[in-house]
């Protein structure tokens, strides 16, 4: 029982409670003890010791501009209005409040706000979807196309949107890079001929990316029902985020290791069976860490992609906020940020799941 | 007409001018249902030698036959055992032997195939790691797997290069009784190249020493005279057995002393005379202490 639940949270990447379940269940007392002082204890001193850094810093960067607040006052309209400020500052009047780094208090209030908004709005979808469900059933019924909410997206809308267009471009990013990655690792001249191509868009910007697809498929798709920014930010993502498989790929195959080759070799395999049975096996590893680059990478230039190309999602929710310029404001883009890192350390996490699960370790047992 | 048949062989490698000379003019006959051994030093070429025959490399000269047949590239005809296993890491045992049935045997049904691949596995005794991978499995499990693989494949000829020398000796010596034991069932022409004359005269019905390269080739045939069955214990106290490994070990320590011979070629030293530091350093240390009154160095 125990040693499934410890092997279970060490795949999930929650090892680091191992030590204290051992600790609770009275196994070897001294060992475990210092175990979860260096794996459990340490690290959750030092968030501790994070947030309260960043409060300190919040709390200092909130006086410097109370301060200077008051003093403009001052200097304006004279000592009564400074007065006032100062009062309006301290009780909490929300249009005299300094717009600095939010504390995490803060972050905290507009995360839970940001939550309190997710539920209204869904509660505001499901009464439209009851209101609209006759006429859509018969809209659908005529062929016509079913209405529907157009309202403001929610928060967690928002980091579905982003979501859906990550797995969209690594897809993409995987379809065009694995197999021109094997076409390239098994041909010499190949790869020969294309690497001043790989080595010259390689360290293109994200941002150049998107205006070079915006050309593309501005051409390109002339059907208005298609949700274009959609198109373009997926695409966007994808192109830049293929090269690491890409290269990855190629090197890959292209080193594989001579025995297998030749094992290969004397059994005469077709290309076909050389590639699927001994090819890609053998090159799997080296491929899967590429394409953990690539998520990694597709998630980071997401969100300025996003922002550039008003597509919906955490990018353009982090824009908007910004272009809000409240302090609840500047609280909601920490909570993105948080968010963010969060998913991308997910998404990490998944990918290195699922290449233990698929690709072979060689770990030699010495007879 | 043999087997195999190797006619003035002769394979080197060339950069820019240099050539280097790896094998030169082996001439081998290797007739039907023989056990030949091919012994050699370290570096001597008997991997080249067995990539020449398995079609890895084409020689630089003369020519390989099989069935009268010169060799152009690798086939399933000549089954290899590698020296480092070289089987499939990602692949059960079962499949990495099925992998070769699937592709010499494709006409067969699929259970066949799988009875085949379960039946060779059976003959290395691997029957209970049969859906194990690689890495769950011992060095001498690796190979034995890798053996199955190559008689799956049933070929005309079986080389084996070096298949044991990754082993340790118990293994190894377990390895050899199973080799030995296989061959008595199955009568496959086998070519096995060793550095372990002992390993050669267990298995082999001939021995063929590998001279030393650079140039190597092969030196006479020691024919192996003792009845199967072999028993190993029983090796130690046969003087035929010693009368042949004292003979075939003298030959490899004869070519290998006369090929150390032939790089020993004289060196010419600098006409300048070495400086003795240490007399200086003691001269002036006597001169320093004689100054002082102190001491009077006795080496000076």
């Amino acid at each position: 029982m125990k040693t499934t639940l410890l092997t279970g949270l060490r795949w999930i990447g929650l090892g680091f409670l191992e030590p204290m379940i051992r600790l609770l269940g009275g196994e070897e007392p001294k060992k475990n003890t210092t175990l979860m002082f260096r794996k459990m204890i340490f690290p959750i001193f030092s968030i501790l010791l994070f947030i309260y850094m960043w409060d300190a810093g919040a709390s200092y960067l909130f006086n410097v501009e109370a301060e200077r607040k008051i003093e403009k006052e001052r200097a304006d309209r004279g000592e009564a209005a400074a007065l006032e400020m100062k009062q309006n500052i301290d009780t909490g009047v929300k249009k005299d409040q300094p717009n600095s780094l939010p504390s995490p208090s803060q972050v905290y209030v507009a995360f839970q706000a940001l939550l309190d908004d997710h539920k209204s709005i869904t509660i505001k979808k499901e009464a439209f979807a009851k209101k609209t469900a006759k006429v859509n059933a018969k809209r659908i019924a005529k062929g016509k196309k079913p209405i529907e909410y157009t309202g403001r997206p929610s928060f967690i809308d928002q980091i579905y949107t982003s979501l859906k267009t990550v797995f969209a471009g690594v897809l993409l990013a995987f379809i065009i890079a694995v197999p021109i990655g094997i076409v390239l690792g098994l041909s010499e001249a190949m790869r020969n001929s294309v690497t001043w191509i790989i080595q010259l868009f390689k360290p293109v910007s994200p941002v150049v990316w998107l205006l070079l697809v915006f050309m593309v498929v501005k051409t390109l798709v002339t059907d208005s029902d298609m949700d274009k920014s959609f198109v373009i930010s997926f695409i966007s993502v994808g192109l830049c985020s293929m090269w690491a498989t890409l290269v990855n790929t190629s090197m890959g195959v292209a080193t594989v290791d001579k025995d297998f080759i030749n094992v290969s070799k004397v059994l005469r395999l077709g290309a076909f069976k050389n590639i699927f049975k001994i090819v890609l096996p053998a090159s799997f590893p080296l491929i899967f860490t590429g394409l953990r680059i690539t998520v990694s990478v597709a998630w980071m230039v997401l969100i300025a992609i996003e922002l550039l190309a008003q597509s919906p999602g955490l990018g353009s929710f982090v824009w908007e906020e910004f272009q809000n310029g409240s302090s609840e404001s500047n609280a909601k883009i920490i909570v993105a940020m948080f968010l963010i890192g969060g998913i991308g350390f997910m998404l990490d996490k998944v990918m290195m799941t699922l290449q233990k699960l698929l690709t072979f370790t060689d770990d030699a047992v010495t007879t | 007409m043999s087997l195999l048949e190797l006619n003035n062989v002769s394979k080197w490698y060339q950069e820019g001018t240099a050539k280097t000379e790896v094998l030169d003019d082996i001439n081998l006959k290797i007739e039907e249902g023989e056990f030949i051994a091919i012994v050699g030093f370290t570096g001597s070429g008997k991997t080249t030698l067995v990539n020449l025959i398995s079609g890895l490399i084409q020689p630089d000269q003369g020519e390989v036959k099989l069935n009268g047949e010169i060799i152009k590239g690798p086939g399933p005809d000549r089954g290899v055992v590698f020296q480092n296993y070289s089987i499939l890491p990602w692949l059960t045992v079962l499949d990495n032997v099925k992998l070769a049935v699937d592709t010499v045997f494709p006409k067969l049904s699929k259970k066949e195939r799988v009875d085949k691949a379960k039946k060779y596995i059976e003959m290395v005794n691997l029957t209970p790691a049969m859906s194990k991978r690689p890495k769950e499995l011992s060095g001498g499990m690796r190979q034995r797997v890798s053996v199955a693989r190559a008689l799956a494949m049933d070929p005309k000829i079986l080389l084996l290069d070096e298949p044991l020398s990754a082993l340790d000796a118990l293994t190894r010596g377990s390895l050899q009784n199973e080799i030995g034991k296989i061959w008595l069932e199955d009568k496959k022409t086998v070519l096995l190249i060793t550095n372990d004359v002992d390993e050669g005269i267990y298995l082999a019905d001939k021995i063929i020493p590998l001279k030393p390269g650079p140039k190597a080739t092969l030196g006479p045939v020691f024919e192996v005279n003792l009845p199967r069955p072999r028993d190993k214990k029983a090796f130690n106290d046969d003087p035929k057995f010693k009368e042949l490994r004292n003979a075939v070990n003298k030959y490899l320590i004869e070519v290998g002393s006369a090929a150390k011979k032939v790089e020993d070629t004289p060196y010419q030293l600098h006409d300048a005379e070495p400086e003795d530091l240490l007399a200086k350093r003691t001269l002036s240390i006597a001169y320093k202490r004689s100054k002082k009154n102190l001491l009077v160095n006795k080496s000076a």
